[in-house]
C-alpha cells in the first residue's frame, strides 16, 4: 500500500488541520475528503468518537461505519466545533479559544466553501483591513473612511503566534447584531499557519468581544475548503441570518482571493511592495518563513 | 408586498433582487438556509415549491417559482414603460424567451460549476465546464455581431430586456466555477453595459463597473 504523502513539508504534515463542522456530519456515516492532496474517509459516531484514515477501497463515501471500530486511524480530535485531523505528528492540544466555552454565545459554523487560493493567501487577506470599504462596501467599511490606522503587531514567543492589537475601524454594519454604524475595535492571532482568530468589539456587549475564526483545509497547495467558525455574541437572530451575514462578506471576498497571482504567497520581502498598513501581513510572512513553512508559499530564497 | 424566500449567494434570487431593484419594486426577503442547512429540501419549503429550489415570491398570495417565470411576473405587472418585457410584441416575446431557456442552460453548466467548486456539489465538472463555455461562445458572437449592427442588448430592442438579466449573474459568476471570461469580449463589454443601468445593485461575488473611460 502506497504510504508516500504528496506533501513532504515536515511543518504542516504535523499539524492539525481541520476536515469538517461537526454539526454537519451525518453520523456512522463514511464521508470523504481530502487533506495536502490526500485522500481522506472519516466518520463520527453518535458518543462523539471520530475517526480519520485515508481511504480505501473497503469503506466507501455513504456506507454505514462504526467509528469506534475503525483500525488504522490518523491523529483525529474535536475542537472548536470542527473534526480535526494530522498526516503526521501533530502536538497533544490545539492553539487556545477560551472565549468558547463561554455558555452565553452563539457558536456555529458559518460555512465551508472551496475556494482556489492557498492556505497562506486567504490568511493573509483575512488580516487585511485596507480592503473593507472597496470590497466589503457599506458592511465593513465605506468611503470615505478609508484610513488604516496605526496598530501594534507582536510575535508572541511564548506561545508561537502572531497579535496584532489596537486595530480600529469605521464600520457601518459591523455584525448582524449592529443597529448603527461604529468605531470598531480589532484583535488578530495567527496561531497556526492557516488558521486565524479574530476578534471583534461586540455591538451588544462593549465590555467584550465576538471571535471569529478561519480555518483553513489545505486540498492542494492553490486549494482550500474554508471554514468559518462563529462565537458570538448575539441573542436576536436566528442562526441562518448570522450564517447570512458571514457568507455575505466571505462571498465578496472570494473573486478577490481567487485572483491572487501568484496562487502561493510569497516569502521573499522583495518580492511584493507592503505599504504600512499591512505590517500585520508581513510578520505573517517572516513568521511563515522562520517557522520553515513550504506548502503553500513560495519559499525566500536562502 | 413580495416576499422573496432568497439564498443572498444564490445568481437565480440575485437576478429577482436585481429586477426589482431596478423597477423600483419594493419587496421583503425571507432568508432561506441553502448552504448548509439546505432548507429548500426542509418540509416547510416544499410546501411552497415541490421541486425544491430557490427562489420563489408570494406577491399577495400569488406563489410562483422559477427565476425566469418570476421575471416574467415581475415585468409584465410592475414595469410601467413595458420595455423589459414588452407584452403588445410577438416577435420580441419570442426572442426573450428563447434567451431565457439559455438562461436555463447557463444555470445548468455555469451555475453548476460554480455549485461544485464552492460547495462540494458532486456534478460532472469538465462537463459543466465545457457546456458553459459552448454557450458563452454563442452568446459572445451573437452579442458581438449585436455591436456591428448598433444593437446593445440581447433581444432586437434598443431597450434591456429581461433576457439580459436572466442571464447575466451566472456569467458574472463563472470565475467561481473556474470559466474564464477572457475569451468573450463581447460579452465583457455587454456586463459592463447592464452594471451600469440605472437601479443596478451587486450581490456577493459581483463588483460594480468602474469609472467610466473619460470621453
Amino acid at each position: 500500500m502506497a504510504m508516500t504523502t504528496r506533501c513532504s513539508d515536515s511543518v504542516v504534515l504535523n499539524l492539525w488541520h481541520p476536515l469538517g463542522a461537526l454539526a454537519e456530519l451525518p453520523v456512522d456515516t463514511v464521508v470523504d475528503t481530502v487533506l495536502l492532496e490526500e485522500r481522506l474517509s472519516l466518520a463520527v459516531g453518535p458518543d462523539g468518537t471520530v475517526a480519520v484514515w485515508r481511504s480505501c477501497a473497503e469503506f466507501a463515501a455513504g456506507d454505514k461505519i462504526d467509528a469506534a471500530s475503525v483500525c488504522n486511524s490518523l491523529p483525529a480530535k474535536v475542537a472548536y466545533g470542527y473534526l480535526w485531523a494530522s498526516l503526521g505528528c501533530p502536538p497533544d492540544e490545539l492553539f487556545p479559544i477560551p472565549e468558547y466555552d463561554e455558555t452565553d454565545r452563539r457558536r456555529l459554523n458559518a460555512a465551508t466553501f472551496g475556494v482556489n487560493v492557498s492556505a497562506p493567501r486567504a490568511i493573509e487577506n483575512f488580516l487585511d483591513m485596507g480592503h473593507f470599504p472597496y470590497v466589503h462596501t457599506d458592511i465593513l467599511g465605506v468611503e470615505p473612511h478609508t484610513e488604516v490606522k496605526e496598530y501594534d503587531v507582536d510575535i508572541s514567543v511564548e506561545r508561537d503566534e502572531i497579535l496584532a492589537t489596537r486595530c480600529r475601524f469605521f464600520q457601518p454594519l459591523a455584525s448582524s447584531a449592529s443597529q448603527t454604524g461604529a468605531e470598531v475595535e480589532y484583535i488578530y492571532r495567527v496561531p497556526h499557519p492557516y488558521c486565524s482568530v479574530l476578534y471583534k468589539s461586540s455591538p451588544v456587549d462593549g465590555a467584550r468581544y465576538d471571535v471569529i475564526a478561519v480555518f483553513m483545509q489545505p486540498l492542494s497547495q492553490e486549494t482550500v475548503r474554508a471554514h468559518m467558525m462563529l462565537c458570538i455574541l448575539d441573542e436576536d437572530n436566528e442562526d441562518k441570518v448570522i450564517k447570512r451575514f458571514q457568507q455575505t462578506i466571505f462571498g465578496q471576498d472570494k473573486p478577490i482571493l481567487e485572483n491572487q497571482f501568484p496562487k502561493r504567497l510569497p516569502l521573499d520581502p522583495r518580492a511584493e511592495t507592503p505599504i504600512r498598513a499591512d505590517k500585520s501581513a508581513i510578520a505573517y510572512r517572516r513568521w511563515l518563513n522562520r517557522k520553515g513553512v513550504k506548502y503553500g508559499v513560495i519559499p525566500a530564497p536562502n | 408586498m413580495i416576499k422573496l424566500y432568497d439564498y443572498e449567494l444564490s445568481g437565480n434570487c440575485y437576478k429577482l433582487r436585481l429586477l426589482m431593484s431596478i423597477l423600483g419594486v419594493e419587496y421583503s426577503t425571507v432568508p432561506v438556509d441553502f448552504y448548509p442547512g439546505r432548507e429548500h429540501k426542509a418540509g416547510w419549503f416544499l410546501k411552497l415549491n415541490p421541486l425544491g429550489q430557490l427562489p420563489v415570491i408570494d406577491d399577495d398570495g400569488l406563489v410562483l417559482r422559477d427565476a425566469q417565470a418570476i421575471l416574467v411576473y415581475l415585468a409584465a405587472k410592475y414595469d410601467t414603460a413595458g420595455t423589459w418585457y414588452p407584452r403588445d410584441n410577438p416577435e420580441l416575446l419570442g426572442e426573450i424567451t428563447q434567451w431565457l431557456a439559455f438562461a436555463d442552460g447557463i444555470t445548468g453548466t455555469a451555475s453548476a460549476a460554480r455549485l461544485h467548486d464552492a460547495l462540494f456539489y458532486d456534478f460532472d465538472i469538465n462537463a459543466a465546464r465545457a457546456g458553459a463555455h459552448r454557450l458563452f461562445r454563442i452568446l459572445d458572437e451573437h452579442l458581438w455581431f449585436g455591436e456591428r449592427q448598433g444593437r446593445e442588448w440581447i433581444c432586437s430592442t434598443s431597450q434591456p430586456t429581461i433576457a439580459d438579466i436572466a442571464c447575466f449573474p451566472y456569467i458574472m459568476l463563472s470565475e467561481e466555477g473556474g470559466i474564464s471570461r477572457q475569451d468573450y469580449p463581447a460579452i465583457r463589454r455587454w456586463c459592463d453595459r447592464v452594471k451600469r443601468l440605472k437601479g443596478f445593485i451587486v450581490m456577493s461575488g459581483v463588483f460594480p463597473a468602474g469609472p467610466a473611460k473619460a470621453a
